[in-house]
């Protein structure tokens, strides 16, 4: 009863803010031909696809029927999961599933955003609910922006604790050639950048991209064959509890991270998430977000984390890196964000990630942040699951 | 307390560009300028494609050779469309199909113009009747007209 | 494959507009019936799929729209976009990896809240297919017209298929359009787009399913009339029209045959008991027949000519009037395994196709049915 699955291969897109010279088709394309050309295989070789971006962002209907040509799907089981800025860990889940089901061997998990081609705002505020919450919802930068506010108030952080996150993420970036924003930033940059909604300024907020990823799951048995060093999912957890904006709980740590973090520490047997991970592929949407929400890992105390960030222990060579790859503040084509955290993380364990590998890493912990507070979890390791 | 049930109107607004790519924009290039159509070829299958791949959905190769295609080709189906929508941008009753431009492996949808559309008949040969003045879009091409209708 | 059965259903009635509902009060409905038909609370349900579609919701991330009401509160959960057939699939993937032994998948649409034109439009491809103003319709008649006119399909035999499924919709609670009509009536019918009339199509429609998948273990101790999954296969065709023989089903001759051999189904015609399949125009039961192998290629029209596919004969097609009698999209597919349920549970009352106990459900996704899901169900 069930399959142990492994990452065998990824592809990414050098993610830019326009990618002109293809068209979405092509740019899914590009990413799925890299990650069968990383694991050594061929479209005969994937025995389905999955595939996941959000629709208003491009304006097309049934984009896994549209993208035939280019997600490798063709004459193949292909099926097509949504769920927001998750979508991403959704894909990645939706893969492991797949594979784990004992039904497919091999299977390519696809997460691509062409963010130049829409208004970004204009098509994330059709997500609030049209009479209760959309006339008055302000889009993403809003909606992070309270929880800013909030954050600021019920822990006393600063716009200058928050700033070290952006800085600590985009110095990363720069050892990453897949990034997207790969310039080096200071605290003071960040707090002099543009105000978008306060206290969210332009260099706290990930920026618009375009980009593709794509990873390939594979069983146990076709894994050990494809890949030296497959990267194993241990564990996945989701919790996308609410509905209404309004309705998230505002006290304590971010509660589905938190909820779907102790679920996959609860099955995997981790009790000491900072000292037993090796290294955290986060997805923090903004520099306060990502501060505020490590507390939700359960790697410190509620509250606690800018001590943890200010002391260096999430820096390429501190305790606990989180965002070698320089993270979603600085790439963030939406439906593939979340499946780049995961592909990142396999790459970590894999002992594949360049330039920004982390020395030893051995398992990684990878999330997915979007909808109303939503969040996805994946536990990847080096070492075979039980 | 009753109500009557309320309906709350809206509309989703949001505008879109559409990158057409490199291969789709020479495609437009070709149409706009010189009012030819092109497609490429698979070298490893040899299927021709309209509209044009950059790589084979079945090989997965890149494709790097264009030809030029048609312009006549021949009319595999079509319809009737007697219905209005405010998708349609000319007025019901009007023909669209879909044309096999000789040389080309795959179809082209498009409207069947410049004949009476309740003489179309699928199998007609077909050719494209292209605007004066064109943009760089599918519409460039007006419709595709047959060849001759026979009585 | 291990064993899998569904436990439990609900589905709403379908109409043309239910304008009392938001969509999550539909999903709560189906979500409380089909849990009421397993005879288990929430809590017994270890993780949830829901199906919806952004363009139909008129919202992106249609998801969010039913977190709560689908009971996913503290849960695991996905959402896929797509035909509820595929929906249910990942349903089904997701207790086989042994995670879970329960999915609970639901599916809404309301019709009624957007226009069909410019959301089926917009299925087309945006540089390449949209302008013109393709839609479900006239691409559907693109189809209907290249499968008639090669295979010698005549439209009054497309008729039948209106005809039997209208009339079968009578016995259908949840049916919409259930009428009594002769071939003329459909012959005479308003003309859509040559050759598509309007009692050739499928209505719009509002309305919810839901579906409860168990392992083994939970199916034998919750239920004693469990429906086992013998088999389940889906597969794609090409995208663009012009790229395929829109009168070749051949990603539906593909998945039927993977979940025939997954079955051991070898003459589908004499050993399937009854079939819902996804006839969202007339000329699509005749089409899906043939792809299924209830007939030879091209004989599709005899076949419905023949008597055999009504509620007496060899293989019933659509007995609860399909989705030509109601069409809430994406929850029709998840519909068709509804009412095979039904079947194999001999509660089907007035549309029971007597001594049913292999069924078989089909749906289809993307235009001109681009990709096919096939289910084979087991009492």
């Amino acid at each position: 009863m069930g399959q142990r699955v492994a990452i065998v291969g990824t592809g990414q897109t050098h993610h830019r803010s326009s990618r002109k010279d293809v068209n979405g088709v092509e740019l899914i394309q590009e990413a799925t031909s890299r990650a069968l050309e990383d694991a050594g295989l061929r479209r005969e070789d994937i025995d389905a696809v999955v595939i996941g971006n959000m629709d208003h962002f491009e304006g097309i209907n049934y984009v896994d029927m549209w993208s035939i040509d280019g997600n490798g799907g063709l004459h193949k089981p292909v099926m097509k999961v949504t769920t927001g800025g998750t979508t991403g860990t959704t894909v990645a889940i939706a893969g492991y599933y797949h594979v784990a089901s004992g039904l497919f061997d091999t299977v390519l998990a696809i997460g691509w955003e062409k963010n130049s081609e829409s208004d970004t705002t204009a098509a994330i505020i059709t997500c609030a609910d049209p009479y209760w919450e959309r006339p008055t919802f302000g889009g993403a930068v809003a909606g992070l922006a309270t929880a800013a506010c909030e954050y600021m108030h019920r822990y006393g952080i600063t716009e200058r604790d928050a700033a070290l996150v952006a800085v600590r993420d985009r110095k990363n970036a720069i050892k990453n050639p897949y990034a997207h924003l790969r310039k080096q930033i200071t605290v003071e940059e960040v707090l002099g950048s543009p105000i978008l909604a306060y206290p969210i300024k332009l260099l706290d907020i990930c920026p618009r991209t375009d980009g593709a990823c794509a990873v390939i799951f594979a069983s146990e048995d076709k894994a050990k064959k494809i890949a030296d060093k497959p990267a194993w999912v241990h564990q996945v957890s989701s919790r996308h509890n609410y509905t209404f904006l309004t309705d998230i709980e505002r006290s304590g740590r971010m509660p589905t991270l938190y909820e779907a973090c102790m679920e996959v520490y609860k099955n995997a047997g981790i009790r000491d998430p900072l000292h037993e991970l090796d290294v955290i592929e986060m997805y923090t949407p903004s520099s306060f977000a990502g501060l505020v929400w490590i507390d939700a890992l359960g790697v410190c105390d509620e509250g606690e984390a800018v001590k943890l960030v200010s002391d260096g222990a999430t820096e390429m060579g501190g305790e606990l890196p989180i965002n070698p790859s320089g993270g979603v503040i600085s790439t963030n084509c939406i439906g593939a964000t979340g499946l780049i955290r995961v592909a990142e993380a396999a790459m970590q364990v894999s002992g594949r990630a360049g330039e920004h590998q982390i020395e030893g890493a051995k398992l990684a912990l990878a999330t997915g942040f979007g909808g109303c507070s939503w969040s996805d979890v994946l536990l990847i390791g080096s070492a075979k699951p039980n | 307390m009753v109500s009557d049930e309320i309906v709350y109107h809206g509309k989703i607004k949001v505008p879109y560009e559409w990158s057409v790519g490199e291969y789709g924009s020479r495609f437009f290039y070709e149409l706009k300028e010189n009012r030819k159509i092109w497609a490429t070829r698979c070298s490893r299958c040899k299927k021709v494609f309209i509209p044009p791949r950059k790589s084979c959905p079945n090989c997965f190769v890149h494709i790097g050779e264009w030809l030029e295609v048609g312009p006549g080709g021949n009319l595999i189906t079509f319809t009737i469309v007697r219905y209005s929508a405010q998708t349609h941008i000319t007025s019901a009753p009007f023909a669209m199909g879909i044309v096999q431009l000789d040389g080309s492996d795959t179809g082209l949808v498009h409207l069947i113009g410049g004949v009476d559309i309740e003489e179309i008949r699928s199998g007609m040969r077909v050719k494209p009747v292209f605007k004066e003045e064109r943009k760089g879009n599918l519409l460039d091409i007006l419709y595709f007209t047959p060849l001759e209708v026979t009585p | 494959m291990e064993r899998v059965a569904i436990i439990g259903i609900g589905q709403t009635k379908y109409e043309r507009e239910k304008r009392g509902e938001t969509f999550a009060d539909l999903v709560f409905e189906v979500v409380t019936k089909a849990l009421n038909d397993a005879k288990i609370g929430i809590e017994d349900i270890d993780n949830v799929v829901t199906v919806s579609n952004d363009f139909w919701d008129g919202r992106t991330i249609s998801s969010m729209a039913v977190t709560e009401a689908c009971g996913s509160y503290g849960k695991n959960v996905s959402t896929v976009e797509g035909d509820g057939t595929f929906g249910a699939f990942y349903g089904l993937m997701r207790i086989l990896s042994g995670s879970f032994r329960s999915t609970l998948v639901v599916s809404h649409c309301k019709g009624s809240e957007g226009s069909n034109h410019l959301i089926t439009n917009a299925i087309f491809n945006p540089i390449y297919e949209r302008a013109i103003g393709l839609d479900s319709i006239s691409s559907s008649a693109l189809q209907a017209r290249r499968y008639m006119e090669k295979y010698g399909i005549t439209e009054e035999q497309c008729a039948l298929a209106s005809v039997k499924n209208h009339k079968n919709a009578k016995d259908n609670p949840f049916s919409q359009i259930a009428m009594d009509i002769c071939v003329e009536d459909v012959m005479n019918s308003k003309a859509l787009s040559d050759p598509i009339k309007l009692l050739d199509s499928s209505p719009i429609s509002d309305g919810a399913c839901a579906i409860i998948l168990a392992d083994e273990r939970m199916a034998k101790r919750v239920t004693t009339r469990p429906v086992w999954v013998k088999g389940v296969s889906h597969s794609a065709d090409a995208y663009n029209l012009g790229d395929r023989d829109l009168a070749e089903p051949d990603a539906l001759i593909r998945a039927a045959q993977k979940v025939y051999d997954m079955a051991g189904i070898q003459e589908p015609l004499r050993e399937i008991d009854v079939a819902e399949i996804y006839d969202a125009f007339s000329y699509q039961e005749l089409l899906w027949s043939e792809g299924l192998g209830f007939c030879e290629r091209g004989k599709g029209g005899r076949l419905i000519e023949s008597g055999k596919t009504t509620k007496e004969g060899m293989l019933p097609i659509n007995p609860s009037g399909g989705v030509l009698s109601a069409h809430p999209v994406l929850v029709a597919g998840l519909a068709r395994i509804a009412e095979i349920t039904i079947q194999l549970r001999g509660e089907g009352n007035g549309r029971q196709v007597d001594g049913a106990k292999i069924g078989l459900a089909h749906g289809i996704n993307g235009a001109c049915g681009q990709a096919h899901c096939v289910w084979i169900l087991e009492s």
